[in-house]
């Protein structure tokens, strides 16, 4: 077992972790933050997405004990005083989700992209968001969805 | 009491954002996956990695040796805990084979990934190490994975007792005996085309779970799982296991996504129930996407041989049709009737005089098939339109000039196979379609890029499809030997202070029921959206239900839920009648509110639930309480239709196909929430250029797996595919009040066609007129390279 520390949503966490422990079995089962899913073994659909200092990573390909130190935000940090996110509350009115299983990676997909890019073009978002699968929307009100939180 | 806001809008046909966001936006979502529960215990699934074995010694010492590991049990030692084998309910044949189908195999191993010993432990992790450690002495047999050769001399026999791989046949036959073959003699031109519909892989994005907790004094089970299916689950899992049907309470919790995979019964739910039994603690297993891959249905797998008869003018008179589709190992809930889901429509949306159809199902070493979104409508509708497609070659003739010949216009409508169509407009929708895409326009940039030989050739591609959904009027279900009916139920409860719950047989994975449904209730009962509370997917909570497939839920659920607010209106009435002691006849009803006519007098439907509760002065005999329930069996199947074209670009140096541009022209009857549809439409449509383009389930020689993973089974991503134009014509359903027909697999029954219809289009100049799916950049270049350029 090792020893990390890590900053989760604004709170500071210490716990003993396997070292084989990836960071989103860390933050589902060690933290109790059940927003952030899991959908594949390969890295492969993004659903696990976080941000690390701002930036989106797929917390599945990140061991728990490579995250110590690190500050972390996950789909339950974004909305602050029970107010939605922009990229939340866009989702929602644009109907870019259905299931919502990728959504929570999906989200914070597009916060790191509009962090980067603030006011991206179609084929820019749908190139930021390659990583992120959604079988049921097709994509396009998804689209729609970070354009509408662009311009907000 | 509280007070509720008052209604203010018209709810049906508004693009109504989705009550259902909220908590899936923030992380707050109840995936089976997010529950835990005292004492729990993991579940890990030791699977063959062989096609096709003998199974031998299983060797489990070492895996129980590990710390945290409880049980270690194979499928032998698991064989007296099932009062039966896992469920087939769809029989398509009296002759049809059923070999039994054992949560784990204790002979032989039928598919790589059929389970063989299951370990159970205090954690996720320790489970899957000691699942590692079992040792199964496997004695590898030869396999058959292709459907196309299972019923060749000679193919290894997936079921020995069986003697072949043989399933069933099923053929249909209309109007009548012979009329196809005297159409065929009679054509002056035919066509005959062999299409492969590939394996697929649903993949929905939240693989499946199962939690059991068990109540060991009572005997009584609570099973949380990703299914669609949570009451068809509880009847048949009671036959599987011996659990009493009352003694056995199925959730389904929030579902990420299904597409047909979540339409079953497996295994590992029954494992679960049995562990929880024996063990007397909650069992909870959660499946890897590599495991998905095995272990959760997949879909289509058919050869397809379709022939048109024709006049010398493109009148087609006679289909006729014979298909080989593939079971896998072993039958699944309705792997035999699946691919019939098709069989009444390989006709599509053309007046044809004679119809034949034979289905033959065959055994192979692979994971079972069963429904994926479509269910066999998609590959109806392939077979059909790329059909249509090669007579208007054959005739020299534009395809949409070939189709215009041949549609149904009278309804409803009788078709040769022995259905009725509803109703529907395909002229308008196939008008409007052109509309959108500048038909003259994309044909002039064709002809130009061919005339100066562009490296980028142009194809347009069309599907005027005719779907069958809706599932399903239970005579028909049983005349076709399905085991249960096609209803389903709604109760709707007024509370005494204002709010109302309804509790509907259908249960969601992103469909956003709460928020359609409250719609209906909402408008009918002049209840604002927010005071409805939407209970489904739990059958202590909803006793009677059906549940979710063949885009059911609106156009059979939705009609209970309406009919049940009409029974809450007749007894509003009479509550609001004796309160105002008027006649019954007297009084006028609309939004919520009754009015005695010719004065300004009225009451709510919300006061007189209040008046129906305190039930201080109800008239003699009535029942205190409003409620009304409905269980709906519809007299027909809902028939949507439209046009679908897509526009592709195909590389010719390289073989790459982009998809330029998809136009999608729907009729789906009276639309209750647009937004809710256009996004149904949306992943339809990408689910069905997924199979064209995309994706395809890879076996090698050795009965393996290649798409394994998401690594190499291609779920597009937004980047692979363009924005969609959409729009719809209307033609309400005339066999239910709302007016409404499904929605929930129009995109993917449509779009295969529409866009291998393009390819073929765009690759013509070159003499090609099939790719198979799905149209990879190799197999588009070994044409070309075949052809000669």
């Amino acid at each position: 077992m090792r020893q990390i520390r890590m900053t989760v949503n604004g709170a500071r966490h210490e716990a003993e972790v396997e070292p084989r422990q990836l960071l989103v079995y860390f933050l589902r089962e060690g933290l109790g933050l059940t927003g952030t899913t899991v959908g594949c073994d390969t890295s492969s659909c993004g659903t696990c997405t976080v941000l690390v200092d701002g930036e989106s990573v797929k917390s599945c390909t990140v061991l728990a004990v490579q995250a110590d130190g690190w500050d972390v935000t996950t789909i339950e940090g974004l909305a602050q005083n029970g107010v939605l996110h922009p990229v939340q509350e866009a989702f929602h009115l644009n109907h870019g989700l259905q299931c919502g299983y990728c959504t929570p990676g999906m989200v914070m997909a597009a916060v790191s992209l509009l962090a980067e890019n603030p006011s991206p073009s179609e084929a820019e978002i749908r190139h930021a968001l390659e990583g992120n699968l959604c079988r049921c929307t097709g994509y396009q009100n998804i689209v729609r969805a970070v354009q509408a939180a662009a311009a907000s | 009491m509280a007070v509720t806001e008052e209604k203010t809008e018209t709810y049906i046909g508004a693009p109504v954002a989705r009550k259902e966001d909220a908590k899936l936006v923030t992380g707050q979502a109840r995936w089976v996956d997010n529950l835990t529960l005292p004492g729990m215990l993991w579940a890990s699934i030791v699977r063959s990695p062989h096609a096709h074995a003998r199974i031998g010694s299983i060797d489990t010492g070492a895996a129980k040796a590990i710390e945290g590991v409880v049980a270690v049990l194979t499928g032998g030692e698991l064989a007296g805990d099932w009062a039966g084998p896992l469920p087939m309910v769809w029989p398509v044949t009296e002759d049809t084979k059923n070999p039994p189908h054992w949560p784990l195999a204790t002979d032989k191993a039928r598919f790589a990934g059929d389970g063989v010993a299951v370990v159970v432990a205090e954690s996720r992790a320790v489970a899957k190490d000691a699942a590692e450690l079992v040792e199964v002495d496997y004695e590898p047999l030869p396999s058959v994975t292709d459907v196309a050769r299972a019923l060749d001399d000679g193919a290894p026999l997936v079921h020995e007792e069986l003697e072949s791989n043989h399933c069933y046949t099923w053929p249909l036959e209309g109007p009548e005996e012979g009329a196809t073959e005297r159409a065929f003699a009679d054509a002056a031109v035919t066509v005959k085309e062999r299409y492969r519909q590939q394996r697929l892989i649903p993949s929905a994005i939240e693989p499946r779970g199962v939690l059991v907790q068990p109540s060991p004094a009572e005997g009584e089970f609570t099973m949380w799982s990703s299914t669609q299916i949570p009451h068809i689950a509880r009847v048949t899992l009671s036959g599987t296991t011996g659990i009493p049907e009352a003694k056995l309470r199925v959730i389904a919790p929030d579902v990420g996504g299904g597409f047909g995979s979540k339409l079953n019964v497996y295994a590992e739910e029954a494992l679960c129930l049995a562990l929880a039994r024996r063990l007397g603690r909650p069992v909870k297993w959660i499946e890897e996407r590599s495991e998905n891959h095995v272990a959760t249905t997949h879909g289509r797998d058919q050869i397809q041989e379709i022939e048109l008869a024709a006049t010398a003018e493109g009148k087609i008179t006679a289909v006729r049709v014979h298909i080989t589709t593939g079971m896998g190992a072993y039958l699944q809930i309705i792997t035999p009737g699946t691919p019939l889901l098709g069989a009444w429509v390989y006709a599509g949306a053309y007046d044809v005089d004679a119809y034949q159809i034979e289905f033959v199902g065959a055994f192979t070493n692979t994971t079972p098939t069963d429904a994926y979104r479509g269910a066999g409508r998609p590959e109806a509708t392939y077979a059909i339109e790329r059909a249509v497609d090669a007579l208007a070659r054959k005739l020299d003739m534009d395809p949409v000039e070939l189709r215009r010949r041949n549609f149904i216009r009278e309804f409803p409508k009788t078709i040769a196979s022995g259905l009725t169509v509803d109703s529907g407009d395909f002229d308008a929708s196939l008008d409007r379609a052109l509309e959108l895409l500048d038909y003259e326009e994309a044909r002039r940039e064709q002809a130009e890029r061919r005339e100066r030989g562009d490296a980028t050739q142009l194809g347009i591609g069309f599907s005027t499809y005719l779907e069958m959904c809706g599932l399903a009027p239970s005579r028909i279900l049983g005349a076709i030997r399905y085991a249960a009916g096609g209803w389903d139920a709604a109760t709707i409860r007024c509370l005494p202070t204002g709010t109302v719950q309804l509790l509907i047989g259908t249960s969601p994975h992103g469909q956003g029921h709460a928020t359609t449904f409250s719609q209906i209730v909402g408008d009918r009962l002049g209840i604002p959206f927010d005071d409805i509370e939407v209970l489904h997917g739990d059958t202590a909570v909803v006793p009677l239900g059906m549940d979710t497939y063949g885009s059911r839920s609106l156009a059979v659920g939705g009609v209970a839920v309406w009919n049940a607010a009409e029974k809450v209106i007749g007894k509003a009435r009479r509550v609001v009648a004796h309160g105002l002691e008027v006649a019954e006849e007297d009084l006028e009803y609309e939004g919520g509110r009754f009015t005695v006519r010719g004065t300004d007098r009225s009451m709510t439907v919300k006061e007189a639930a209040l008046a129906a509760w305190t039930a201080h002065d109800l008239p003699d005999g009535m029942e205190p309480g409003l409620e009304g329930s409905y269980v709906y069996d519809p007299p027909n199947f809902s028939w949507p239709a439209g046009c679908h074209i897509a526009v592709v670009e195909v590389d010719t140096e390289t073989g790459a196909v982009d998809l330029r541009r998809y136009v999608a022209v729907d009729d789906l009857g009276t639309v209750i929430n647009p937004t809710i549809v256009d996004g149904q439409i949306h992943g339809g449509i990408t689910q069905g250029v997924a199979q064209a383009l995309f994706e395809e389930a890879v076996y090698d020689d050795a009965g393996n797996l290649v798409t394994g993973s998401m690594v190499n089974y291609l779920v597009p991503s937004a980047a692979e595919l363009p924005a969609f134009e959409l729009d719809r014509t209307e033609s309400p359903s005339p066999t239910n009040p709302l007016g409404v027909k499904g929605v929930g697999e129009t995109g993917t029954i449509a779009a295969p066609a529409a866009v291998m219809n393009a390819v073929a289009d765009a690759l013509s100049p070159f003499g090609i007129t099939d790719i198979e799916m799905p149209a990879s950049p190799e197999r588009v270049r070994r044409a070309i390279e075949e052809a000669g350029r």
